[in-house]
């Protein structure tokens, strides 16, 4: 089945699979540990055990997910070695350290707090229970800091040298960490966690007002997840586009396939909304247009000229199809989440945010979309910089280790199989817990003991209250 | 005299390889014990002793790897090529492992299928760290700045033998563990399990420490020419005080003591293997200085674990005084 193909098409495949897998989980980890915070804080502050409630139902959600995040990272971090050694022993001196900072100020950080957090309440009281959690919540964004400062830099280098037996030589750390696409990518990345978070927070929220709308943990978590969605969706548009011109200025060659420019326009070029790449005839058939907007939005200017990938020697061009589409999908999603906010909006002023089954039916579609929308926009990212692993300098194809296809082909069946099994497996139970309400007792964990002198005695109790339930 | 950052690295770098043995190796030691326990709460009392701190045990392995990548670029990438398969399957053996901790309370049916995957997973995990670490002993091949061997090279009676040795030992410092942590049933039981392991975790490591001088001519005068030979009568004295306290601690009940002596087994086995090394990163071509990443790049890091390594040992030690003592098994899952 796979004969023919080479080590470096399955390493790519590999490397694609295992990062798609693993960024959907600090996706989540990284909006529901600042979540989490938010809400540990509200129920010290006022008490109200509504938040309890909250903080411990996400907590076992968190807790699994996290999990995940921790295995498939592990995964990522000696994939770098073992598939692309010659990247690594380039790269190395630039994205090494970058990534050791990583370790040293991220994940020991959330490692280390994390079972205070989890396990820890009752042994050291609220107060360090508090900052533990904001720890957990801190180490999440740190790690995410290094490792977009790490990617951008493989986007955009700055500050480097190289020397003679081709290693990339640091020479300048704030440049290189500092790079020019960098604070974009970051702003851009952590909105886009927190909005995925606050799209599942929002469904599970609207599934449970669907079934009782008097739940007040339901009510509770919609709403949050709704002023999220109304007040972080612009910003992120707002962000993306900001993005895209950094990137226009950066790596024009990508932006050439996110807009399906193939010609250049040197009168203004069109936005093409949509279309089906035609890469043989280099052509969108079927465009959808609108003339001289792409100018607009990128150069301000409607009648700027604009390069397409005519003037791209072919061997340096990104594959058009994929950037394409994949950049449509995740603004579509960024204008759907505006609607959604927007909608969310109109039903509170209007006093019905509980009392709108649409509304929640919608939220409820949209609960995944923040996960599709972060793959689809690093799929953009990645895809549209090759065929280059450090832009411009390093191609892909020189980086790869000395590997043979069957070893990496034998390990990417083993990847895919293990992981369709185990993290199917854990979204399964996620999605379980999520069909329970926060009030029920212990998530339906089984043979867990009793908490003896739990905190959680009164709140534990409540469900006995009927309530409709299906 | 002028700083060697190389080998101020070289050193952090084993530390964290050290740190990360004897932390990962005994909530490992524990998944290979777990098909052992007697029933269900054993394990529920197993798992629960080291789910609060497993994440940071195994971040280590993060900071040893992360800091070959950022330190030795070119030691990293020769040997992790080179031990393709075995890193390959430690790494989906960690992934069946870490998801257990939590998925184990979430299952209903399957939740044989996770107990499976955690004490699979582990014993998975240390025999391909012990293979990897034979690999390693034996030499890797690299021609220019790549590794130049086979697919298969890792694979040899050695290696497996150091596959075996560690997993066993790490077996016998998941016995102390327990041994440290419980009372009762479980407690009685890791004290006969332990006497055992202990006697195949020293027939192993002499087994080893004999053949490796054999290997490679470099080793074997390292050991018996000085100064390396006052090594070869310090490290076998110092195990022989240490193999005392083991087993006059698992005798006379002071529940600590085997745990204690079994980290020093494991960090004496450590320093002579670094003896043997030194001052090769990859054996038999490969120097420190050779692999090390440009002094930019191995300072601009230095500050940083300078400050931040203190700190990391603070909390990870605040972490283990939070969970100290022996289990309550009624305090249970969060
Ligand atoms: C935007 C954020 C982000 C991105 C792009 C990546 N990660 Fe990640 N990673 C995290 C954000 C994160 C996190 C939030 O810090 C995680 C997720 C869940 C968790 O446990 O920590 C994590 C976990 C995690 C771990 C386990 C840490 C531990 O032991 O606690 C490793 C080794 C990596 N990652 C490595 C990588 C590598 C090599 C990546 C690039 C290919 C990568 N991550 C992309
Ligand atoms: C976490 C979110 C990320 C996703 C979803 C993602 C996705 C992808 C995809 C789909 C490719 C394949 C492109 C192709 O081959 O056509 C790729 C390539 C690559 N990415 Fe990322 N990436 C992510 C983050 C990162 C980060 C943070 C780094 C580095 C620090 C990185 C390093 C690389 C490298 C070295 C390649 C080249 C190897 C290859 O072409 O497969 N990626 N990524
Ligand atoms: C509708 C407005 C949006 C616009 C105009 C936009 C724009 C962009 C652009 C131009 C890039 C590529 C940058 C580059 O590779 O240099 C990008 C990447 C990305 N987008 Fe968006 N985006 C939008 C909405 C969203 C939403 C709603 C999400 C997720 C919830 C999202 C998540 C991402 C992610 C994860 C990346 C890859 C990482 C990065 O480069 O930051 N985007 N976006």
């Amino acid at each position: 089945m796979l004969d023919g193909t080479t080590a470096e098409t399955l390493a790519r495949i590999q490397f694609a699979f295992t990062v798609s897998f693993h960024i959907i989980f600090p996706a989540f980890s990284i909006g529901l540990a600042s979540y989490l915070a938010v809400l540990n804080a509200l129920w010290l502050r006022t008490r109200n055990d509504t938040y309890l409630a909250l903080f411990d139902y996400w907590k076992k959600i968190f807790a699994v997910a996290f999990g995940m995040g921790v295995v498939s990272g592990i995964v990522m971090a000696y994939q770098f070695g073992t598939n692309w050694s010659v990247f690594s022993d380039k790269a190395g001196p630039i994205i090494g350290p970058l990534m050791a900072y990583e370790v040293l100020s991220a994940f020991f950080l959330e490692a280390g707090f994390l079972g205070i957090m989890l396990f820890g309440r009752k042994r050291v009281g609220d107060r360090l229970h508090m900052f533990a959690t904001a720890m957990v919540a801190f180490g999440t964004l740190v790690s995410a800091t290094w490792i977009l400062s790490a990617n951008s830099w493989m986007q955009t280098p700055a500050g480097y040298s190289i020397a003679a037996n081709g290693q990339f030589i640091p020479e300048d750390w704030w440049q290189i960490v500092f790079n020019p696409s960098f604070p974009y990518r970051l702003v851009h990345m952590v909105l886009a966690a927190f909005l995925t978070t606050a799209f599942v927070v929002g469904a599970v929220g609207a599934l449970h007002l669907l079934r009782d709308r008097a739940d007040k943990d339901a009510r509770r978590m919609f709403s949050m997840a709704m002023w999220m969605a109304l007040i972080v969706t612009p910003l992120q548009i707002f962000m993306g586009d900001a993005h895209g011109l950094n990137t226009l200025a950066h790596q024009p060659v990508k932006v050439m396939a996110m807009e399906g420019h193939y010609d250049s326009h040197p009168d203004g070029a069109p936005l093409i909304l949509f279309g089906i790449p035609n890469p043989e005839e280099k052509r969108i058939d079927y465009a959808i247009e609108v003339p001289k907007l792409s100018s607009l939005i990128l150069k301000h200017d409607p009648n700027a000229p604009m390069e397409g990938l005519d003037t791209v020697p072919d061997a340096d061009e990104p594959p058009l199809t994929i950037v394409f589409f994949s950049f449509r999908v995740m603004v579509g999603l960024g204008f759907a989440m505006l609607a959604v906010g927007l909608w969310s909006g109109a039903a509170r002023l209007r006093g019905r945010l509980y009392e709108s089954p649409w509304l929640h039916r919608a939220c409820l579609v949209m609960g995944p979309s923040g996960f599709v929308a972060v793959l689809a926009g690093w799929i953009t990212t990645e895809v549209g910089r090759q065929p280059f692993t450090v832009y411009g300098l390093l191609r892909t194809s020189e980086s790869l280790a000395p590997v043979e296809a069957p070893a990496v082909a034998t390990s990417l069946i083993a990847f895919v199989v293990v992981y369709f099994f185990v993290f199917g497996a854990g979204t399964a139970y996620i999605l379980a817990m999520m069909n329970k309400r926060p009030a029920t007792l212990r998530l339906g964990l089984r043979n867990a003991p009793v908490r003896a002198a739990g905190m959680l005695a009164p709140r534990e109790i409540e469900p006995l209250t009927p309530k409709t339930q299906n | 005299m002028e700083f060697d950052l190389a080998f101020i690295w070289a050193g952090l770098i084993a530390l964290a390889v050290l740190t990360y043995v004897i932390l990962d190796g005994f909530d490992l030691g524990l998944g290979i014990l777990f098909p052992f326990a007697k029933s269900n709460e054993e394990r529920d009392l197993m798992m629960n002793s080291v789910a609060p701190v497993w994440d940071g045990n195994e971040t280590w392995l993060v900071m040893g790897g992360g800091g070959l990548f950022a330190m030795f670029p070119l030691a990293y990438a020769v040997i992790m090529p080179a031990l393709y398969m075995p890193i390959m399957l430690m790494l989906l053996a960690l992934v069946f492992r870490g998801v257990s901790f939590e998925y184990r309370w979430r299952a209903q049916r399957y939740k044989w299928v996770w107990d499976a995957a955690f004490a699979g997973g582990s014993l998975l995990a240390a025999v391909c760290q012990g293979i990897a670490l034979g690999a390693l002993v034996q030499g890797i091949e690299v021609e220019g700045r790549a590794y130049a061997g086979g697919w298969f090279d890792w694979l040899s009676p050695f290696s497996l033998t150091t596959g075996l040795a560690v997993a066993v030992g790490y077996a016998l410092l998941g016995a102390c563990w327990l041994i440290m942590k419980t009372e009762g049933n479980i407690h009685h039981h890791m004290r006969r399990v332990a006497v055992p392991l202990a006697i195949s975790t020293l027939a192993l490591i002499g087994v080893v420490s004999l053949w490796t001088p054999f290997l490679d001519p470099v080793y074997f005068a390292r050991w018996f020419n000085l100064p390396g030979s006052l090594w070869s009568f310090c490290v076998p004295a110092l195990m022989a005080v240490l193999i005392w306290l083991l087993f006059s601690g698992l005798k006379s009940g002071r529940d600590q003591q085997p745990f204690f002596a079994a980290l020093g087994i494991f960090t004496t086995c450590f320093i002579g293997l670094g003896v043997s090394f030194y001052p090769m990163m990859v054996p038999p071509s490969l120097s420190i200085w050779d692999a090390a990443a440009p002094d930019k790049s191995l300072s601009f890091t230095l500050v940083g674990a300078a400050i931040l390594l203190p700190v990391i040992l603070a909390y990870t030690a605040y972490a283990y005084w939070v969970f100290r003592g022996k289990m309550d098994p009624s305090e249970g899952y969060h």
